[in-house]
């Protein structure tokens, strides 16, 4: 179990009011609130030893450098990656899988080749694949989703194909919570020799990952949702598949040899890692690792479930606010919702003017708000700090929006 | 000001009024152009349509989905265009802009009608997207370059 009074206490930002209410911050599915020791991390970086890395001679560049590749370990160790060589530093999730999209497969499909989808993925797993279907000629397949949003390995059997090359699939989706079953699918993406690119924004900060026992190909991440720092992702891909493809930006840092018409490339992660890398961010996202670790991915995964589970009993009592996907215990902490006849900005404002931040839109996965047939939702994301007071001033403050919206229909 | 004020001042009576009860909602039969806008990052979509005859707004219709802010800023923009000329209205929305930046304008020359209403925005950042964007596609429509 969480200790959530000691956890809150690592994270001075929520010690506040937000438009006279004490804060309640349930965005965590955009970006996640960080604990002093990440703070701290960057800043010790900055004032003790900021340095370039890899190139200096000098001591600090190698402490510099020894807190980048250390980052590097601990990523590895974190994820249950077999080799250290196949964790690459990128800006983000969306880096990662546009480097896979532009060097993995423009480089291998062709026309007749078929790329699988699922209709929930953001726009980061999808979009780059969009493009590589018009570059390449290859065609985009959609696995059809249950009634509940959920993807069935059935209906993932029935879509994935010979032609299939690639597989992409987000691990939980940022809209319903759903998770998906990664390992089954990656399965029958390998009995056709396709591979299997995994989006895992979402699960990474929530439950723990061992990509070898998924045995997916690729799969990308955010530190800045999981405790870390903005501007740093990474990359996991197989040793084999990062060694064959080519570098996705090219320059300093990167290369192996250079002459006036030509260049080689340093092994893998190095080629994949052009110009000065993104140090401050590597050093602090092991530091948010640290500090995960020590709360316990497993309980966190727990807690917010239980929070979910909390919320959607609480919002079962109103016939007219709907929530959209799976049941609590088939879902990470992500509550997704729409009140009748109140637009989501305008809940998310009322919501605002209470101390609680949620977010309202299309969450990045247009397609997804077609499939469940409305132009955009509200949604609550839950981590390890909240609390079931933070869901009830929720609650409270959907109730007040219900009261507010029915006065001015009323009038 | 107070929150309950601020909001008060955001959702005023008479946007909920045209929330509720959109003007000119609909397409136009016949001749008309029809200008898309999308906001991006909430979702919201307008199609304006707009039927302009020499130098004068005729007709100005709104199809689209949005929040309570977009769709009535939209039915209030087409009321306050409607039988202006192109440059009137253009100069319109240039006064909006600046009113819903927290500017003042000059009640005596301008004629903003229900228009007014939407000034509660300028305490909600996140919002004026929405307030302007029926105005945006009013601007790209009616834009003689
Ligand atoms: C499921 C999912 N995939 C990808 C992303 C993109 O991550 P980033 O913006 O950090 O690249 C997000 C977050 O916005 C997400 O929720």
């Amino acid at each position: 179990m969480i200790n959530v009074r000691d956890v809150r206490e690592q994270f001075p930002i929520l010690d506040q009011e937000v438009n006279d209410h004490p804060l309640v911050y349930l965005d965590n599915a955009a970006t996640s609130q960080k604990p002093v020791q990440v703070v701290e991390a960057l800043e010790d970086y900055y004032r003790r030893y900021n340095s370039n890395v890899h190139r200096g001679v000098h001591t600090l560049s190698s402490v510099a450098t020894d807190g980048y590749e250390g980052a590097r370990d601990k990523v590895k160790t974190f994820i249950n990656a077999a080799q250290r060589e196949e964790i690459v530093f990128t800006r983000g999730t969306t880096t990662a899988i546009n480097t896979v999209a532009a060097s993995y497969g423009r480089a291998n499909l062709q026309e007749g080749d078929e790329i699988v989808l699922t209709p929930m993925e953001h726009h980061s797993n999808l979009i780059p694949w969009q493009q590589v279907a018009k570059a390449t000629g290859a065609a985009l397949k959609y696995i059809p989703l249950q009634p509940d949003g959920t993807v069935s390995v059935e209906a993932a059997r029935a879509t994935i194909n010979e032609r299939t090359k690639i597989v992409a699939m987000v691990h939980v989706s940022n809209v319903l919570g759903t998770m998906n079953p990664i390992k089954e699918v990656a399965k029958i993406a390998h009995e056709h020799n396709a591979i299997m690119v995994v989006d895992g924004a979402q699960s990474t900060p929530h439950m723990s990952v061992d990509v070898q026992d998924l045995d997916c190909d690729f799969f990308a991440f955010s530190a800045h949702k999981m405790c870390g720092p903005t501007g740093i992702g990474i990359l996991y891909g197989k040793k084999p598949l990062l060694e064959e493809m080519e570098p996705f930006e090219f320059g300093g840092e990167m290369i192996d040899e250079v002459g006036l018409y030509d260049a080689t490339w340093k092994e893998v992660p190095h080629k994949f890692e052009g110009g000065t890398p993104i140090i401050a961010g590597a050093i602090g996202l092991s530091a948010a690792i640290d500090f995960l670790n020590d709360v316990g991915l497993d309980d966190i995964k727990t807690h917010e479930q239980q929070l979910a589970q909390y919320a959607m009993d609480q919002l079962s009592a109103h016939d007219d606010i709907e929530v959209y996907g799976p049941p609590a215990n088939e879902r990470a902490g992500i509550v997704t919702f729409n009140i009748h006849d109140v637009h989501p900005h305008d809940t998310a404002t009322v919501l605002d003017m209470k101390g609680v931040a949620i977010r309202a839109g299309h969450h990045c996965a247009r397609p997804l708000m077609n499939w469940l047939d409305v132009a955009a939702t509200a949604r609550a994301s839950f981590y390890l700090y909240n609390t079931e007071a933070d869901v009830d001033a929720f609650v409270d403050a959907l109730v007040s929006t219900k009261e507010y919206f029915g006065d001015v229909y009323a009038e | 000001m107070s929150m309950q004020s601020n909001l008060d001042a955001l959702y005023r009576q008479v946007i909920m009024d045209h929330y509720k009860n959109p003007r000119n909602r609909g397409e136009i039969v016949g001749d008309a152009l029809t200008v898309n806008m999308n906001n991006p990052s909430c979702g919201d979509k307008i199609q304006l349509h707009l039927k302009v005859d020499g130098d004068v707004v005729r007709d100005a219709r709104f199809t689209g989905e949005g929040c309570s802010i977009s769709l009535s800023s939209a039915s209030m923009m087409t009321e306050t265009v409607m039988g202006k000329t192109v440059d009137e209205a253009l100069e319109l929305s240039g006064i909006f802009f600046g009113i819903v930046q927290g500017e003042d304008y000059d009640d005596e020359k301008y004629d903003l009608g229900d228009v007014e209403a939407l000034q509660g925005v300028t305490k909600f950042p996140a919002r004026i997207k929405c307030a302007t964007l029926a105005w945006k596609a009013m601007e790209k429509g009616l834009d003689k370059d």
